[in-house]
């Protein structure tokens, strides 16, 4: 029995090795075909060009996807880790529960759910605002991925700080300190891994949306603008995967996009576990 | 007398913990409260400072009188008045954060920003608690890098840097080694020329060692006050008597 | 409101920085309002969200939409076809991936020796969490229809999804199990039971409620999934039996909603669902924090 359990806990590596493997087998072909500072470097994507020669520049993807990630982070985190401390220290019992609850259902509406509200409320609100010959655009994306990601953070965070030992907090206010000032020259930098990991979160389920931002980002391979119409590297490998001939380097070239998309979020988490072990051996 | 307290009552939600408490506590001089566990020493303390408001359930009736205020009034600045009564807790809890972040920060609460100015109040803090010529070339390591002992002397320095006119120390050597403990009490013995010292001890001994003044609890009811010597050589009440024979405990 | 006159200060040394006390009130002042505002803002959009997507869709989720699908003849609309392919999928992913997660938790929790390969394990099972849809829909097309040879379908997109939802079943099995007290373990052990047999007996049966909760968030996330189900499940809007939708292109309710809204401009049938949608959100997130009180109490 043990060895079928051991098979089973194996899957899961067999799972990582098997995508890590399929992404660098597939997305390796495209750049050496078109040359990797040219794919990576290149501002220009048109696969499909026939009366000039198709261009593979893979940039504004790229930048579009750093952009509106960057975006997202600095709405989605303030407001979620003002949440997260309003409902780990300063709610009532009850008030506090029910936030949760709310996030809990903010975390679980399906991501073409938001996009199809974006795309019906806030990209004509920006058209309108703005005006703007359409409100599909990066800052509807940006404004998008910063609620999205709200609850990653929101969660992550408030556990963070809920698990700060109460001596501290205690220590705080017998030095004279009021209970807001404690939550944030103690409680919080105490909690700085969690925060840090709940950050990492919220960046890697921005950078990693697809659906949520197909519908309001307008799907034009431009360099990003906030009022342009954009196509990020998710929504690129969506949009063009149904119609890109199977075998032709066009295809070829989105499964790099998503090589790229993959090593990113690689990065990313690597650079939280060295930070995290950073921070572990301070102490 | 530095303190005066007037017929004070608490409550943890209907259980009547602190009974009719009334006491004088002398400026400059350490005040030890004894007695079992849960006679209500410990609570009568962090009414003292007002940290049981921190605690939802507790109702407070009766009044502390210091420098001339009601602590209770409802118009008291307690982050004013926790300047003025600090407190060393029972298990050393420095922030973790640098020694000088940890001493440095009451100040900074105050609103004392200036670095030369707080680099003195630093060093004069680490050096009130005795602790200075340990940590002066490690100002910036973390504050829990120090060992036990170290840390408790942290927390008093840390507390004597906002310039208190009381320190309530809530058991504060119970969790330490009899080594730490003597260096503790040997500089608690000195802090009296500048501080008042309220303290809490189960210790007998220790209060015996170092306290000038006595009070025994029980049950929520200060049984006797007097001068050290006195209660435990001709105790008047025989519930103390029995308390400081060893009968119960 | 006045500052030193409302309340009364000990403090009387001129070292108090002139204006500070007025900063340091406001700060607080300042904070309190910042916090309570975020979290309504927080809170606001959720209420938003549903209540928009409700009073929208509640309305055209009629019984022919939810019972029927699509006609191109009679120009009506139906989503019958994709409440079959998301239950489909629903299905197959779970019968594949619960007895794998649970094994796999049991084997961490129960039989595991080598510190190293927990970890290796945990560390792969973490990995999985942060990887995309997008890019599991990318792999899953690669593996599952070119390298296996299957077809857009069911199938293909259940194996894509059972990558996903793994991770899931494994953790809360494994948080399930840990709460067991060990003296559940001896007792069974000490009467004669056999490794297997006291999992079976006693173990399995005490994580039940771990294990649901956990199903009940793996079944959340396989309803929301839209960017993995694009190339392996397909955008079919004809309604299929389970058999022939293992190989048959098949629109979950996600990506129906997409195809609607997006190629279509249906946006009535898209309000439908995403009103369906919500409502079994909501459903599922309430049986979550049910068993999942349920096992906090143990």
């Amino acid at each position: 029995m043990k060895m079928l359990f051991f098979l089973c806990g194996l899957v899961s590596v067999g799972f990582v090795l098997c995508i890590s493997i399929y992404l660098f087998v597939a997305g390796i072909p495209a750049f050496k075909v078109i040359g990797i500072s040219d794919m990576l470097f290149g501002k220009v994507w048109l696969p499909t060009a026939s009366t000039t020669e198709p261009s593979f520049g893979i940039l504004p993807f790229i930048l579009t996807s750093i952009w509106g990630t960057a975006g997202a982070i600095m709405i989605g985190v303030p407001i979620g880790l003002l949440t997260a401390i309003y409902v780990a220290k300063a709610a009532p019992k009850k008030v506090a529960t029910a936030i949760r609850t709310s996030v809990q259902l903010l975390a679980g509406i399906p991501s073409v759910v938001y996009g199809m509200i974006g795309m019906v409320v806030l990209v004509p609100l920006i058209q309108r605002t703005f005006d703007l010959t359409s409100g599909a655009t990066l800052m509807a994306a940006i404004i998008v991925l910063a609620i999205m990601i709200l609850p990653s953070i929101i969660n992550v965070s408030e556990t963070a700080l809920s698990a700060v030992p109460a001596e501290y907090e205690e220590a705080s206010m017998a030095l004279g300190a009021t209970k807001e000032e404690t939550w944030f020259r103690v409680t919080l930098p105490a909690a700085r891994s969690g925060v840090a990991t709940a950050i990492v979160l919220g960046i890697g389920r921005a950078i990693g949306e697809a659906m949520a931002i197909i519908m309001v980002s307008g799907n034009v391979a431009n360099m990003p603008g906030l009022f342009k119409s954009v196509r990020f590297m998710t929504t690129a490998i969506a949009s063009e995967m149904s119609y890109a001939a199977v075998g032709s380097l066009h295809r070829d070239a989105l499964f790099s996009i998503g090589l790229v998309l993959f090593l990113f979020i690689m990065l990313i988490n690597l650079g939280l576990k060295f930070f995290i072990r950073e921070k572990k051996e301070e102490t | 007398m530095i303190i005066n307290v007037q017929k004070l009552n608490l409550w943890y939600a209907d259980n009547h913990a602190l009974k009719d408490i009334s006491m004088d506590v002398p400026r400059n001089q350490i005040t030890a409260l004894i007695g079992p566990s849960g006679c209500g020493k410990s609570t009568f303390l962090k009414t003292l400072n007002r940290m049981q408001d921190l605690n939802p359930i507790v109702r407070i009736e009766g009044e502390v009188w210091y420098n001339g205020n009601n602590i209770y009034d409802p118009k008291m600045d307690v982050t004013d008045l926790r300047k003025h009564i600090g407190m060393v807790f029972q298990k050393a809890n420095p922030f973790p954060m640098s020694i000088y972040d940890n001493i440095a920060y009451g100040p900074r609460t105050h609103g004392i920003r200036a670095r030369a100015k707080l680099d003195a109040i630093v060093e004069k803090a680490l050096k009130d608690a005795a602790i200075w010529d340990e940590v002066k070339d490690r100002l910036r390591k973390p504050a829990l890098s120090l060992s036990g002992g170290q840390q408790q002397r942290l927390c008093i320095a840390r507390a004597l840097a906002v310039e208190p006119d009381i320190l309530l120390m809530d058991e504060a050597t119970s969790a330490l080694d009899p080594i730490s403990t003597g260096r503790i009490e040997e500089l608690v013995t000195q802090l009296k020329k500048k501080y008042t010292v309220i303290m809490v001890t189960h210790n007998m001994q220790q209060a015996v060692r170092i306290s000038d003044q006595c009070a025994f609890f029980l049950l929520g009811e200060l049984i006797e006050y007097s001068d050290t010597s006195t209660l435990f050589s001709t105790p008047t009440d025989k519930r103390t008597e029995d308390y400081i024979t060893g009968r119960f405990g | 409101m006045s500052k030193t006159t409302a309340t009364t200060t000990i403090t009387t040394n001129s070292d108090q920085v002139p204006f500070f006390q007025v900063r340091r009130k406001l700060y607080n002042i300042i904070v309190r309002g910042f916090l309570r505002l975020t979290t309504l803002v927080t809170v606001g959009l959720l209420i938003f969200m549903i209540g928009y997507i409700l009073i929208n869709g509640l309305k055209h989720l009629t019984i022919p939409m939810l019972t029927t699908q699509s006609s191109y003849i009679e120009d009506t609309i139906g989503i019958f076809p994709n409440i079959m392919n998301t239950l489909y999928m629903i299905l197959i992913s779970m019968l594949i991936a619960l007895p794998l997660g649970i094994g796999a938790a049991v084997y961490l929790n129960e039989y595991a020796t080598n510190r190293r390969l927990v970890t290796t394990i945990e560390f792969a099972a973490e990995t999985l969490t942060g990887i995309p849809s997008i890019v599991f829909g990318l792999v899953g097309m690669l593996v599952f229809i070119h390298l296996f040879g299957l077809k857009q379908g069911v199938l293909a997109g259940s194996l894509t999804l059972v990558m996903i939802i793994l991770p899931t079943i494994i953790r809360t099995t494994q948080e399930s199990l840990k709460s067991i007290p060990d003296d559940y373990r001896h007792g069974s052990l000490a009467l004669g039971s056999g490794k297997w047999h006291m999992v079976r007996t006693v173990v399995l049966p005490s994580a039940m409620d771990g294990i649901v909760t956990g199903s009940i968030l793996a079944i959340g996330r396989i309803v929301g999934e839209s960017a993995a189900l694009l190339f392996t499940a397909g955008f079919g809007l004809r309604l299929n039996s389970l058999f022939k939708s293992l190989q048959r292109s098949s629109a979950s309710l996600t990506v129906a909603l997409y195809v609607y809204v997006s190629e279509r401009g249906e946006m009535e049938a898209g309000f439908a669902i995403a009103a369906l949608l919500m409502l079994i959100t909501l459903l599922l997130n309430f049986a979550a924090t049910y068993f999942g009180n349920k096992l906090k109490k143990r």
